[in-house]
């Protein structure tokens, strides 16, 4: 297809097992809404930039960071100034 | 817990748990499928993915994430390994890892790219070369389940030889009744292939896909570029974008 597409990123899916790490629920099916542009959209759709020593998940709309995750040998920090909220669904 | 408690979804973090090598064998001239046994294994959904951990003696340590290739067989998983150019995970998994060698494996992850056999709208599968892994979980778990939901795959490869599962999915389209398969060669068709070798359009997934007023549930897996650009194509054929789920594998090969 076409060469003009950036190739330098994933989806949010990649989040799945690093938050599994942190959370008992999966974060990626949660629906996050965007500090930037206000966007609201599943955690599953961020675009994940895995070059920097962590995640960095910025929004699909706006390209704004919503989420940026760093795992270090004996503790994980897990920034999401960028996210207004996060809605996960709890069935029962 | 029991085992057939949500997978992706245990009452305890995610932990890593060490995985042995049972039985290979050569998907293509650069990919591998690799049967994993993993004890105590809970069971996962067809589109979820694992993260595998390698530890050199020297304690240097890297993963990356596979996805599962079929539906889990008790403790066993099935994962496809393409090897990358400099890849070290992915050379070490397809070239040198051997029967009996354990792995640190976590997971099942991931519940956003997954198909539920239950769900009974019509399926679109878009393929670009590896991205035939999540898929072909997918088109395992409905025969597996019975499930005569009506599926199509699209699938991109270079050549003839790329193509993961051929035997299998030739076989399939003819036993698994609703599964329909067409392979698009984007660099080399088989001789007398009416289609010419070029990559994936808009007017390909009209032709091969469901029509936009079925509804189907359309699931794109590949490398982002090739994401990027089939998403937007079913998009501009009328997809509801909220019906469209992509998983990238991030820089092409």
């Amino acid at each position: 297809m076409s060469e003009d597409f950036t190739d330098d990123y994933e989806d949010g899916n990649a989040l799945a097992g690093p938050l599994g790490e942190l959370f008992a629920v999966d974060v990626t099916t949660a629906i996050g809404r965007c500090a930037g542009c206000g966007r609201s959209g599943r955690v599953a759709e961020l675009r994940v930039y895995s070059h920097a020593p962590g995640l960095v998940a910025r929004c699909p709309g706006c390209d704004r960071v919503m989420m940026r995750l760093v795992r270090g040998p004996d503790a994980a920090w897990l920034d999401l100034r960028g996210t207004v909220s996060l809605r996960v669904a709890l069935p029962g | 817990m029991a085992r057939t408690a949500l997978p992706g979804r245990l009452s305890t973090r995610l932990t890593w748990r060490v995985a042995t090598l049972a039985e290979f064998h050569d998907e293509t001239a650069t990919a591998r499928t690799l049967r994993l046994d993993v004890p105590g294994w809970p069971g996962h959904l067809p589109g979820q993915h694992v993260d595998v951990r390698l530890t050199d003696e020297d304690g240097y340590s890297t993963q990356r994430s596979y996805s599962l290739a079929a539906p889990a067989d008790g403790d066993r998983i099935e994962l496809t390994v393409q090897r990358l150019p400099d890849g070290e995970v992915s050379g070490y998994l397809a070239d040198t890892y051997a029967v009996g060698d354990p792995i640190e494996i976590r997971g099942p992850v991931g519940g956003w790219f997954v198909w539920r056999p239950p769900d009974p709208a019509p399926v679109l599968l878009v393929a670009g070369g590896s991205g035939i892994v999540p898929l072909m979980a997918m088109i395992r778990s409905r025969r597996q389940a019975g499930s005569r939901v009506p599926f199509r795959l699209v699938y991109s490869v270079r050549t003839p030889a790329d193509q993961f599962y051929a035997a299998e999915l030739r076989r399939s389209a003819r036993a698994d009744g609703g599964l329909d398969v067409a392979v698009v060669y984007t660099r080399s068709a088989p001789d007398g292939w009416a289609r010419p070798a070029g990559r994936i359009t808009a007017a390909d997934l009209e032709a091969l896909g469901w029509p936009a007023s079925f509804e189907p549930t359309c699931y794109v897996c590949g490398p982002t570029g090739f994401v990027e650009a089939a998403a937007g194509a079913l998009v501009d054929l009328g997809h509801d974008p909220r019906r469209i789920r992509t998983e990238r594998f991030g820089p092409s090969t």
